[in-house]
């Protein structure tokens, strides 16, 4: 590399201190965390070991018991589906209700709190407190995941109706259409697909917690999981486990396909096309 | 010089793109390739460089044949061919010092490009450069804060920086204005004749290509139907490239 | 609503085909979609309903349990109040960070581990089909398996503790990342990227200078994204043994010191709300 003693006319490279400064505050937060944890190098070592054992006893699955397996995948599946019909039902109109561009403040401050009530604790805090008003079951996880989907659904959907074009409405107004011809020819039309999309979304989410929620007694593949997990039958976790990601996988599929269909517009027969050579290099040459 | 040898490609089978192109490009001088849209001007001038791979032909150029070469060879090769776009291609987020060492990325190895180490002599070359092609001081820039003519000098002052043995411009006056075009053809005639080095460029404007072009090449339909001076471009002959006669006054 | 047609009430010999053929002879006909969407869009109608009654007809809900729903949730209520605040000082203070560095290491050691994961499942980076496929799979597994269910894995193989519940949180948060991340890859513009191609760059120089100037604002956004939704998750792993406040309220909760829930919940409301304020105010910087 040659080297040379005139001086560049500036620094090829200027860069801010700021990246740096926060990087060596990261590490040391990270060493910081880690010793408060008594995370060492010697614990995951020994856990490495474990691993090993661990994971000879988990495969191969034992599908034995495959009736209760079966049996478990619905009742998550029944309250994933049930909870999100309720959840999807409840959040338009509480959605509607928080936007402040169309509701006063004493309608949308409740609609708020509400939305934030539901978001801020974990879907399976939730269970557990209906578990305890309502008893053990199916019942509680509806409810919990229910209570979940309103959150989520209505804090987007707020966010959506909030973001819509104020031209569109105003047309729709100077009709002198009634108010609830306004939300529908106006305001739903432009955040329809968007709506579509957190629905998929929270449904697919459903269908993951409701797959937990049984670890807390709220019904579903979670409990039958749970119980094998504490008699050390890992082999059957194993098998549980490989059905509740493929039941996952599937949904994703799904949610994918009604997504498409509902949004895009696709048929039925757009699923079984072939791609063909890649389509960016046929587009070099359309203007 | 480069030599382009029964060169075809079909992105389907059945609907070749280009046909028999046979073309020998001599070491100095710009050739500008006129055509309508869609008649593989762009695909022939990838083929070159071999962002896209031709169906058949050879491609000579600097004793190899481009068509054949992989992976490492094809980088080295591609180090001495410079490319100018239509749309610029600059990396939007980064300044406009780092997309001018960018092209010199074939030269540096990965490591020390990302920590931006690169040679003391690489960055004289990119501050010289900025003040050869009128920025000087925008080095700090970033890309994305710089208007279209600025950007499309970026673009050739990393061409540049590769220190090419050929230049090719796909397009690279189309999304500017006319005044801005014209500058934009003057800086690349004069990086050619600097650096002694062929330059092709493809245009849409006739007139422009007219102006500053030493050979045109015409194609239609995927196959050069004229290859000379600007001068033999008559009215017959555009009409045979572009078809119709209302667009020739 | 055709222009021209048989009279209202008298039936022509022939029946609908011939209105329909009427019809189509008095001018065009406009129909919003086209017959291939119209047969998609109802398949999926239909197989919403079908499962929404279904679900329905087959779950197990014990209807008193319903009924008495409200006033299980008043008791509960009631021996909430008043909050046990003195409890504060003691483990739950304690807990609750280590709840955030459960989140925080997690989330920096899920952000190295999707990084290349992410890479490697995007086609346009990676253009090798079988290699994309299983860096999907892995990412689609990631995200499957509920991070409580990998708490419950990793509480088997290193015990029980933060390191589990850490590890938990990471392995969970690849497939969001990762998915998230590789979907910015695979949006980025090529065009800079086949500059630097054309100029001679080797792959991972393409890497650094084309494609990670593009993302990196992206992949920010989602490291903040995910570190606030793991800040939730964290709080309920240790529900599972996997450390942070979750022990303290599932200690709580089996004594049915209800005023002390009562307490952890709010601490746990509190973090999550702390958490946003913070992302909010991070990403107005830096982003």
């Amino acid at each position: 590399m040659t080297s040379s003693s005139t001086p560049f006319p500036a620094d090829p490279f200027p860069r801010s201190t700021w990246p740096k400064v926060a990087g060596v505050l990261l590490a040391v937060y990270v060493i910081y965390a880690c010793a408060q944890m008594e995370i060492s190098w010697e614990r995951i070592d020994v856990g490495l070991h474990n691993a090993a054992h661990f994971f000879s006893r988990l495969f191969p699955p034992n599908f034995a018991r495959w009736e209760l397996l079966v049996k478990g995948l619905q009742e998550s599946l029944q309250i994933a589906v049930l909870a999100s019909t309720l959840g999807i039902a409840l959040a338009l109109p509480i959605g509607l209700a928080a936007a402040r561009n169309l509701m006063p403040a004493w309608v949308t401050w409740p609609a708020r709190i509400v939305i934030v009530m539901a978001r801020s604790f974990h879907p399976v805090i939730v269970a557990i407190l209906f578990v305890k008003a309502v008893g053990f079951g199916a019942l509680a996880g509806i409810l919990a995941l229910t209570v979940a989907s309103i959150g989520f659904i209505g804090k987007l959907f707020t966010e959506a109706i909030e973001e819509i074009s104020e031209r569109q409405v105003e047309a729709v107004r100077a009709t002198g259409a009634p108010f609830a011809s306004m939300l529908w020819f106006g305001v739903l039309p432009q955040v329809f697909p968007r709506f579509i999309g957190f629905a998929t979304y929270q449904l697919d989410s459903n269908l993951r917690n409701s797959t937990m929620v049984g670890i807390v007694g709220a019904g579903g593949i979670g409990g039958t999981l749970f119980a094998a997990f504490q008699r050390f039958d890992y082999d059957y976790v194993c098998a549980i486990l490989l059905s509740i990601i493929a039941l996952i996988m599937l949904g994703e599929l799904l949610a994918t396909a009604v997504r498409a269909i509902v949004i895009d517009n696709a048929t039925l027969r757009d699923f079984f096309r072939r791609g063909g050579t890649s389509s960016r290099e046929r587009h070099l040459e359309e203007d | 010089m480069l030599k382009l040898a029964h060169l075809a490609k079909s992105y389907v089978t059945g609907k070749p793109v280009l046909t028999d192109i046979n073309l020998e490009i001599a070491a100095q001088g710009i050739t500008a390739i006129i055509g309508p849209s869609g008649t593989g001007k762009s695909t022939l001038l990838r083929c070159i460089n071999r962002l896209v791979n031709p169906s058949a032909g050879e491609i000579l150029f600097e004793g190899s044949d481009l068509a054949k070469l992989e992976g490492a060879a094809l980088r080295r090769a591609r180090r001495h061919i410079g490319m100018v776009f239509q749309e610029y291609n600059l990396v939007e987020r980064l300044t406009v010092m780092e997309n001018l060492l960018s092209g010199r990325l074939g030269y540096v190895s990965s490591w020390r490009a990302w920590r931006r180490k690169f040679p003391a002599d690489d960055i004289r070359k990119a501050f010289e450069l900025l003040d050869v092609v009128g920025l000087a001081g925008f080095a700090h820039r970033r890309a994305d804060a710089l208007s279209g003519g600025q950007r499309q000098r970026v673009g050739i002052a990393r061409a540049v920086m590769q220190e090419p043995k050929m230049m090719l411009a796909d397009e690279p006056t189309s999304s500017l204005d006319p005044k801005t075009s014209v500058e934009i053809m003057e800086l690349l005639a004069d990086v050619g004749r600097t650096r002694a080095i062929p330059v092709l460029v493809n245009m849409h404007d006739v007139e422009l290509a007219r102006r500053f072009a030493d050979r045109i090449v015409g194609m239609s339909g995927g196959r050069v139907v004229f290859d000379g001076p600007p001068a033999a471009l008559s009215d017959d002959v555009l009409k045979q490239i572009y078809g119709g006669e209302q667009w020739l006054r | 609503m055709s222009a021209a047609g048989p009279s209202q009430g008298t039936r022509p010999p022939g029946g609908e085909h011939v209105i329909a053929a009427r019809a189509m002879a008095a001018g065009p006909v406009w129909h919003r979609f086209t017959r291939g969407q119209r047969l998609a869009r109802f398949v999926v109608y239909l197989a919403i309903v079908a499962a929404i009654v279904l679900s329905a007809q087959s779950v197990e809900i014990i209807p008193e349990f319903l009924a008495d729903a409200p006033e299980q949730m008043a008791d509960l209520f009631a021996r909430m109040w008043p909050v046990d605040w003195s409890h504060y000082e003691g483990t739950v203070h304690s807990a609750l960070m280590e709840t955030i560095h459960i989140a925080s290491l997690g989330t920096l050691l899920a952000l190295i581990m999707a990084l290349p994961v992410g890479v490697l499942a995007a086609h346009n980076l990676v253009p090798f089909t079988p290699v994309n496929l299983l860096a999907k799979l892995i990412l689609v597994s990631s995200r499957s398996v509920n991070s409580l269910v990998w708490a419950l894995l990793f509480v088997g193989i290193f015990g029980p503790g933060a390191l589990a519940g850490t590890l938990a949180i990471a392995f969970r948060s690849i497939g969001f990342v990762g998915k998230l991340f590789g979907e910015a890859l695979e949006e980025a513009q090529p065009g800079p990227v086949e500059a630097l191609a054309a100029a001679g760059a080797p792959w991972m120089s393409r890497m650094t200078f084309g494609y990670w100037p593009q993302v990196r604002p992206a992949f920010w956004s989602i490291a903040l994204f995910r570190w606030d939704i793991n800040v939730r998750e964290s709080a309920v792993l240790g529900l599972v043994g996997a450390g942070g406040i979750g022990m303290a309220l599932d200690a709580a909760l089996n004594l049915f010191q209800w005023d002390r829930v009562a307490l952890i919940l709010i601490a746990i409301v509190a973090i999550v709300i702390l958490a946003e304020v913070v992302v909010t105010q991070v990403r107005k910087r830096v982003i």
